[in-house]
C-alpha cells in the first residue's frame, strides 16, 4: 500500500540531515506564529470573526463581486472577468500586446502559478520577471514553489549563492553571505523594474466597498513593480473579495501573524487607480473553478482560505515530506483539499498524507476544518488499496464468534516474522475479554 | 448511573492489562461497571481509511450493545473521539467518554489514587487534545489545562514531565502507519527522542495505539523506556 505522496515522501526522508533541517525550520515558523497568537488576548475571537466574515462574504459573493467591480470601474480601473485559466492568460496577453509590452515585472501570485501564466506569456514572446526574492530564485532555477508563503525555503544560501554565480548576478565566486546575495539580487532587479513595460501583482484581498486591491509583502516588491511601469495588472481569485476596511482590519491582523510569525507584513499596499494620468490599471477577476466549488455542499468552506500557509508549517507530515511530495501545486493540508476540488482523479494520491491529528484546523486563522475535510474526501474517494484490509476487518469485527477465535489464537501469531507481524506487536495468551470474567 | 466499559479491539487483543486496570480503577472509585459481552470494534480503523459506510453495520451493532448506558467509558481517546464525532451521523446515540474524562469530570476523585514512584513523560494524544479536549491544544490561545496531568497529580511518588512540542502527533494514525510508513516511522522516532530527552523512565498516555507506535520507535533507536497507559498508573497498586 503506497500512494503518490508516500513514495515521494519516502524518497525525501532518505536525506535525514535535510529532513531534520526542514522539520526544524518550519516548526520554528510555527513557534513564531504561536508567540504572536498567544500575544493577542482576542486571538480566538479574531479567528471566529474572520471565519464568519468569510462565510458571510462567500454566501453573498455575487453581491460583493458586483460591488467590487462597480467601485473599481468608478476608480477608472478596467475590470475583466476570466472564467478559467486559459481566458485569464489570454486577457493578460491581450493587455500586454495592446500596449506593446515586451517585459513585465511581477510580485508574488499563487493565482498566476495556478493558471500557468508565466510559461504561456513566455511562449508568446513576453519576458516575465518575478520580483519576490524567493520567486525570483525559483524562476532562475526553473523550479516551482515548495510552499505558498516561503516559496524557496527548501534551498540553502549556498544553493542560492551558486545559482547567482551561474547567472552572473553575483560578482566573482564563493560569497554566499545572505546579506550580500540579497544586495546582488536587489541590484539586478532594479534594472528589471526600470526596463519593464508593465507591472503585475496578485492580491491578498479585494475590498468591495472601495474597489481596491490589497497586497501584503515583506520586500516592497509589489510597490516597485507598480511604481515604475505605467501599466498595472492585478490578478485576483473571486474568493479574495471581502466587504470593507473593517473586515480587512481583522484579516490584516491575522495573516502575517499566522503565516510568518510577524505582527504585520512590512508593506500592506493598497492599489485603487492607475498611478498617473496616462497610466492604466487592469484588475482581472478569476473564477477557474471557484464558483463550482462554492456549490459543493461538503467542501465550499475551503474557499475561506487566506493562504497564510500556517497549516503547512504545523503539519507533521508536510514538515517531514516537503512541498514537492504533493501532486498539487499547493502542498500541505490546504493543498490536499484544494487538489481534490481541482481534480480528484489526479490528486487523490495526496489523501494519505494525513494522520488526522487536527493541528491544522487548530491553527487556521479562518477556522477551516481541514482534517475533517480530508476525512470526508477519503469517504468520497476510498483508496482501492485499503479495500481488502477493511473488508477483512469488518468481517471479523461484525461476528463476535470469529472475533473471539481470532483474538483467542492471536498469540500464536507471535512467532511470525516481520512484515507479517510488526516486531513491536506481541499478543498476550489471553485477550481482555477472557480475563474480564475473573475480574468481574 | 449505568456505566458500560468498552475495551477497543486492539486493547482487548494486545493490551489486556489496560482493560484490567480500567476495571480496577473504576471499581476502586465505586462505579458498578458493566462489560457487555460481544463487543468488538467501534469502526474507526475502517472509517479513517475511507470506508465509514462499510463500517455502518458495526456502528449499529455497537449502538445496540451499548444502548441504555448513561456512559460508555473507554481507555482510548481515538475510539472515544471517533464515536462522539461520527456516530450521530448514523443516528446512533452513544454517550462515549474517555476514561480520563470520566474520572476527571464525572467522578472527580479528591483523594489519592495509585502509587507510581517514577519519572514519566506525558504523551498528549492528538484526538484527546483536539477532539475530546483533555488538554488545551498548543495552537490555541485559551487558558492552559491538562486533565491527564490533574489526575496523575493524585498518584503517589510520581513526577510528571512533558516533552518539547507537547502535543505533536506520534505518527501512528491507523492505516496511515502502513500507507505512509516512512513518514510514520520518522514521526515516531522524532517523538520518542523528545520523550527520552525529558529524562523520564516511562512514557504514559491515554491511547495504547500511540504508545505502541512510540515503543516501536524506541526499540528501533535503542531507547530504553517503559510504556504505560494512564489508567495503569492511576490504578497502580490499587
Ligand atoms: S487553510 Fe487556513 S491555515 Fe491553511 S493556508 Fe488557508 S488560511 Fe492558512
Amino acid at each position: 500500500m503506497s500512494t503518490q505522496h508516500s513514495k515521494k515522501a519516502a524518497a525525501f526522508l532518505k536525506n535525514q540531515e535535510y529532513t531534520a533541517w526542514h522539520d526544524a525550520t518550519f516548526w520554528g515558523v510555527r513557534v513564531g506564529r504561536d508567540n504572536m497568537a498567544m500575544g493577542l488576548e482576542e486571538w480566538e475571537q479574531l479567528r471566529q470573526k474572520a471565519s464568519e466574515i468569510k462565510l458571510h462574504t462567500l454566501s453573498h459573493l455575487d453581491k460583493y463581486l458586483e460591488q467590487f467591480a462597480g467601485n473599481a470601474a468608478k476608480n477608472g480601473v478596467k475590470v475583466h472577468w476570466a472564467a478559467d485559466a486559459d481566458e485569464f492568460n489570454s486577457i493578460v496577453l491581450d493587455i500586454l500586446t495592446g500596449s506593446g509590452v515586451k517585459k513585465m515585472v511581477k510580485s508574488k501570485s499563487m493565482l498566476t502559478e495556478e493558471c500557468g501564466m508565466n510559461p504561456y506569456l513566455e511562449a508568446h514572446g513576453i519576458e516575465v520577471v518575478e520580483t519576490d526574492l524567493g520567486e525570483r530564485i525559483l524562476q532562475l532555477k526553473g523550479q516551482a514553489p515548495s510552499h505558498i508563503v516561503m516559496p524557496a525555503i527548501h534551498l540553502s544560501h549556498h544553493d542560492v549563492g551558486e545559482l547567482f554565480e551561474q547567472k552572473g548576478i553575483s560578482e566573482g565566486k564563493g560569497n554566499h553571505d545572505p546579506t550580500y546575495l540579497t544586495y546582488r539580487a536587489r541590484l539586478s532587479l532594479r534594472k528589471e523594474f526600470l526596463s519593464a513595460g508593465a507591472g503585475m501583482t496578485g492580491a491578498n484581498f479585494g475590498i468591495a466597498s472601495t474597489g481596491e486591491i490589497v497586497v501584503c509583502t515583506n520586500e516592497g516588491n509589489a510597490d516597485m513593480s507598480t511604481s515604475i511601469p505605467k501599466l498595472q495588472i492585478s490578478a485576483i481569485g473571486l474568493e479574495k473579495i471581502i466587504p470593507d476596511y473593517d473586515s480587512l482590519a481583522v484579516f490584516q491582523r491575522m495573516l502575517c501573524r499566522s503565516g510568518t510569525g510577524q505582527p504585520t507584513t512590512s508593506y500592506t499596499s493598497f492599489f485603487r487607480k492607475a498611478r498617473c494620468a496616462d497610466g492604466e490599471f487592469h484588475i482581472i477577476l478569476v473564477d477557474n473553478g471557484r464558483t463550482q466549488w462554492l456549490q459543493n455542499p461538503a467542501h465550499w468552506e475551503l474557499l475561506k482560505c487566506i493562504r497564510c500557509g500556517s497549516c503547512m508549517n504545523t503539519c507533521p507530515v508536510y514538515r517531514r515530506s516537503g512541498g514537492y511530495s504533493y501532486s498539487y501545486f499547493i502542498p500541505g493540508p490546504i493543498g490536499i483539499n484544494l487538489g481534490m476540488l481541482r481534480s480528484p482523479e489526479e490528486h487523490q494520491g495526496n489523501l494519505s498524507a494525513c494522520t488526522l491529528c487536527g493541528s491544522c484546523q487548530c491553527v487556521c486563522p479562518v477556522k477551516i476544518d481541514l482534517a475533517d475535510q480530508i476525512y470526508a474526501w477519503r469517504q468520497e474517494w476510498p483508496a482501492a488499496g485499503k479495500k481488502l484490509i477493511c473488508s477483512v476487518m469488518n468481517a471479523v469485527y461484525k461476528n463476535e464468534g470469529i472475533y473471539r477465535n481470532f483474538t483467542g489464537i492471536a498469540h500464536l501469531a507471535n512467532i511470525l516474522p516481520a512484515p507479517w507481524l510488526p516486531f513491536y506487536l506481541r499478543f498476550p495468551r489471553k485477550p481482555f475479554h477472557s480475563l474480564a470474567h475473573d475480574e468481574l | 448511573m449505568k456505566v458500560g466499559l468498552f475495551i477497543p479491539c486492539y486493547v482487548d487483543a494486545a493490551f489486556p492489562e489496560v482493560g484490567v486496570a480500567s476495571l480496577r480503577l473504576l471499581r476502586y472509585l465505586g462505579v458498578d461497571v458493566d462489560y457487555p459481552e460481544g463487543q468488538t470494534c467501534c469502526g474507526q480503523p475502517m472509517a479513517n481509511a475511507g470506508y465509514e459506510k462499510d463500517a455502518e453495520p458495526l456502528i449499529h451493532k455497537f449502538g445496540g450493545l451499548f444502548a441504555g448506558y448513561d456512559y460508555v467509558v473507554a481507555p482510548s481517546v481515538s475510539c472515544t473521539a471517533f464515536i462522539r464525532m461520527n456516530y450521530p451521523r448514523h443516528k446512533c446515540r452513544v454517550n462515549a467518554v474517555d476514561i480520563v474524562e470520566f474520572v476527571h469530570d464525572v467522578l472527580r476523585p479528591a483523594g489519592p489514587l495509585g502509587r507510581f514512584p517514577h519519572k514519566v513523560s506525558l504523551h498528549n494524544s492528538c484526538h484527546g487534545v483536539r477532539e475530546l479536549g483533555l488538554s488545551s491544544p498548543s495552537e490555541q490561545n485559551i487558558p492552559q489545562f491538562n486533565k491527564i496531568r490533574d489526575l496523575l497529580s493524585l498518584v503517589e511518588g510520581i513526577q510528571v514531565l512533558e516533552p518539547e512540542r507537547k502535543d505533536e502527533c506520534c505518527g501512528f494514525g491507523g492505516l496511515f502507519s502502513i500507507e505512509e510508513s516512512a513518514v510514520s516511522r520518522q514521526m515516531g522516532c522524532d517523538k520518542i527522542r523528545r520523550h527520552a530527552a525529558t529524562g523520564a523512565e516511562f512514557v504514559t498516555g491515554p491511547d495504547s495505539a500511540c504508545l505502541m507506535q512510540l515503543s516501536a520507535a524506541a526499540r528501533r533507536l535503542g531507547i530504553d523506556m517503559g510504556f504505560k497507559h494512564v489508567v495503569e498508573i492511576l490504578a497502580a497498586g490499587l
